[in-house]
């Protein structure tokens, strides 16, 4: 009973109720609040990745035709547009805003189990982002490693940034993963010892089981980027040579005696693969309850998506040298990496088909969160069948490096999860704001982000089979690319101005729902699960009120037979729930 | 990198066992048959006791993912072997008496408030600290022999190692020394946990440091 004693902190919640404006919004120990400000904090340098992006497609598409982009800075925009898209943006709105906002509430808990260490989670991860965007003003500006930012040239001249951008990228990434860690704590110590009464494991929310073991995931997987980071930052600072080998850089002898480059590759894929997951892990289970919840049915197989994404947290822990395969290694160890990768294959699939088979035969809501859904079922299938192709050696080695590779990752891992967080965001706005957007706004949002986002990556896959090489600033007289190359470059490059501008519409509709938005009913989706059966809308601190919430029940009871409404909640009891009295449940 | 995929693989192995054996044979679909079951808690609820086993996973997964890279490291040809100063042997010793004054600590905390457990509390620290400054003195050491952190990548691993492994234990300083004032304003029901969890951080230390001293004399 220990347990109910650590969820049910009445005479804390009094303690630390909100007193003033600094308390209650900005020193903030209330998960919600701590939520927003990772989601506000991370979509403001989401918009500045954003911009990165508009100018690098820019020069791809109209060659030498601005001032402000040469080389040097194309190299920059590239470097950060990747690292804040992967690291600060999803992997922060994730699971610092979503798994913040949604851990205590589906799992009918009062706050995290800690709530300063959760404040103090996102007031480090603010730094951290601050020492990042700090370094695109410091003499010599940013970083322009490429994302990956593989010595020797990382740390070497000829590489803008190298005296000072990098220094602040290792800095800044160190400072993020000690507030990742302190967050990650807190959500795997709330999800094992804060739940309600009643709300068994396999009773949870397909949503937190994702945040859930993608937040172990990052646990593991992040020291691996915090050895590297800081085995470069020596390298750079002392010249030491963990990974920087006997190299002579622009005729002068550095100092470094021998160290290995690869040796960095294998701990940044080490992190960097784990990290792919700990961004898809949290949209898969989210998409699974907006799938259910819109379409009125039960998941499909709940126990096989609870465990196919316990499996693919366990596999994507040894597939990282798939990123290596033109590092010179071993084939057998190729041979390896390559089974291994096509293995994850099964039970993404398995997720895959009972996406579609909990659409089959349900009485579809097309609205914008269930748009936004449905839409991340096609581009992963689209990412994820690209993926077999680099994951095999053969069919890589002549990809690699190609435009073909900047398709499949942003397909998978860049525009699926962006469509997954759009959805969220629609679909818990009425909790989060307690007022309803724009249903039309939504949908002209949607269906220009969607078709948007195909019409920038569909011509990529050619252009790499074609053999346009990526992270090149300009071709040049390149002979075996036709000319045509070049116009679907333009044509890539007004589509991706076109989705950025039109992300304005989701601005404005925010904007127009704080302000004249109507007030949201409670649980305007009619949904079972526990956030959208709070006293008040949007919860207050405590979110429960006097008396915690106890769970009767899966989060999937959507069309029951033999009962009234197509949903029941999960703090209904059996016996309150059986209007017709007949023994629910065993036809399913 | 096998070392880190080894480590990672048990670990790994512990919680999807664990998590398995709370998922099979449920029916989560079942409304009156987990009924019974809910008014069951999860497990004992300690919520710092799991952050802190969380916690060392995490250092776990660090420690091994460095000594990946010093085995993948030391296989290239500029490698020499360093001569590990004799202290190390003295400072060993004053780790294990550190876990042991803990240990002994722990037990009288368990048993009762009592301010008894002040001097095992006290002694822990300052063992700990005689810790922390002959590794302090072991670096001194090298330096004066030339062997400094940048003259050969066994020598970074060393200072890089030992300086890792000197910063988690100043962490674990800093709960020691909360629960000490704690302790001597007259709380000591209130710090019966903290030493519980100190002695768990503390036997983790001495033996991450059991296995990077062992793989530092052996290499």
């Amino acid at each position: 009973m220990g347990y109910v004693a650590i969820a049910d902190r009445d005479h804390e919640i009094e303690h630390h109720d909100p007193q003033t404006f600094i308390t209650k919004y900005v020193w903030s120990q209330d998960h919600k609040v701590i939520a927003i400000q990772y989601g506000v904090t991370a979509i403001f340098v989401g918009l500045i990745a954003l911009g990165l992006s508009a100018m690098m497609r820019l020069q791809l598409g109209f060659p030498d035709s601005f001032s402000f982009i040469n080389p040097e800075n194309y190299y920059q925009f590239i470097t950060m547009h990747g690292m804040i898209m992967v690291i600060y943006l999803l992997t922060a709105l994730f699971l610092g805003g979503f798994g913040n906002y949604l851990i205590p509430l589906m799992c009918g808990s009062r706050d995290m189990v800690f709530p300063f260490l959760n404040m103090l989670s996102y007031w480090v991860y603010l730094l951290s982002v601050i020492i990042l965007i700090a370094s695109f003003f410091v003499p010599g500006g940013s970083t322009g490693a490429g994302w990956t930012l593989y010595p020797p040239q990382a740390i070497l001249p000829g590489t803008p940034g190298v005296d000072w951008g990098i220094l602040l990228m290792l800095a800044s990434l160190a400072v993020f993963i000690v507030a990742f860690t302190m967050g990650g704590l807190n959500y795997v110590t709330t999800v094992l010892q804060a739940r309600c009464r009643g709300m068994t494991l396999m009773r949870m929310p397909l949503s937190v089981w994702g945040i859930f073991i993608a937040t172990i995931l990052g646990l593991l997987a992040f020291p691996a980027l915090l050895v590297s980071a800081i085995m470069m930052l020596l390298d750079k600072t002392i010249a030491t040579s963990f990974f920087m080998p006997a190299i002579s850089s622009m005729g002068v002898d550095p100092g470094y005696t021998g160290g290995s480059p690869i040796l960095f590759q294998h701990l940044f894929w080490f992190f960097g693969h784990p990290e792919v997951y700990i961004v898809a892990l949290p949209a898969f289970g989210i998409v699974s309850d907006l799938l259910s919840t819109h379409a009125r049915k039960n998941i499909f197989g709940y126990r096989m998506m609870v465990w196919a994404i316990i499996a693919i947290g366990g596999l994507s822990f040894i597939v990282w040298a798939h990123h290596m395969y033109v590092s010179g290694m071993n084939p057998y160890f190729g041979f390896f990496f390559a089974t291994t990768t096509l293995i994850i294959a099964v039970p993404t699939a398995i997720k895959v088909y009972n996406w579609v088979l909990t659409l089959w035969e349900g009485n579809i809501h097309l609205r914008v969160p269930m748009l936004f859904a449905i839409a991340f079922i096609f581009t992963f299938i689209h990412g994820g069948l690209t993926g077999l192709f680099l994951g095999n050696v053969t069919i890589d080695l002549p990809l690699s490096d190609t435009y073909f590779v900047v398709a499949h990752f942003h397909m998978v891992m860049g525009v699926s999860p962006v469509l997954v967080v759009f959805g969220a965001i629609y679909h818990w706005w009425p909790k989060i704001t307690g007022r309803m957007y724009h249903e039309g706004l939504g949908k002209w949002h949607f269906w220009m982000t969607f078709l948007g986002t195909y019409s920038i990556y569909l011509p990529m896959h050619y252009l790499g089979f074609a053999g346009v090489p990526r992270r090149y600033f300009a071709m040049g007289n390149t002979e075996f690319l036709p000319e045509s190359a070049q116009d679907l470059n333009a044509w890539i490059t007004m589509s991706a101005l076109f989705v950025a501008a039109t992300q304005v519409l989701f601005f404005i509709n925010v904007i127009w729902s704080l302000k004249k938005g109507p007030k949201a009913d409670p649980n305007p989706w009619d949904a079972t699960t526990l956030e959208w059966q709070t006293p008040d809308n949007p919860p207050k601190h405590g979110n429960w009120g006097h008396e915690l919430p106890e769970c009767h029940r899966w989060a999937y009871d959507y069309s029951v037979p033999g009962y009234k409404d197509d949903f029941i909640p999960q703090n209904v009891p059996a016996s309150d729930a059986a209007p017709a009295g007949r023994d629910h449940g065993v036809e399913h | 990198m096998e070392i880190g995929l080894i480590v990672l693989a048990a670990m790994l192995a512990t919680l999807l066992g664990w998590i398995l054996k709370q998922s099979f044979n449920t029916q989560p679909w079942l409304a009156e048959v987990v009924d019974e079951t809910a008014n069951q808690a999860p497990f004992n609820a300690r919520p710092k006791l799991v952050a802190l086993t969380a916690f060392l996973a995490v250092v776990t997964s660090f420690f091994a993912l460095i000594l990946s890279a010093y085995s993948l490291r030391m296989e290239l040809g500029d490698w020499i072997p360093l001569t590990e100063p004799q202290l190390l042997w003295v400072n060993t010793g004053v780790l294990v008496l550190a876990s042991v004054a803990f240990q002994w600590t722990r037990n009288i905390a368990v048993r009762e408030a009592t301010p008894r457990l002040m001097p095992g509390l006290l002694l822990s620290g300052v063992l700990t600290m005689v810790f922390l400054a002959g590794q302090w003195i072991a670096w001194q050491q090298l330096n004066a022999s030339g062997q400094y952190m940048t003259s050969n990548p066994s020598n970074a691993f060393f200072f890089l190692l030992t300086g890792i492994h000197g910063l988690h234990i100043l962490g674990g300083m800093y709960v020691w020394a909360r629960a000490t004032v704690k302790a001597f304003g007259g709380d000591v029901d209130a710090v019966r946990h903290s030493v519980e969890l100190c002695t768990i951080y503390w036997h983790f230390l001495l033996l991450v440091w059991l296995v990077l001293f062992g793989l530092m004399l052996s290499t």
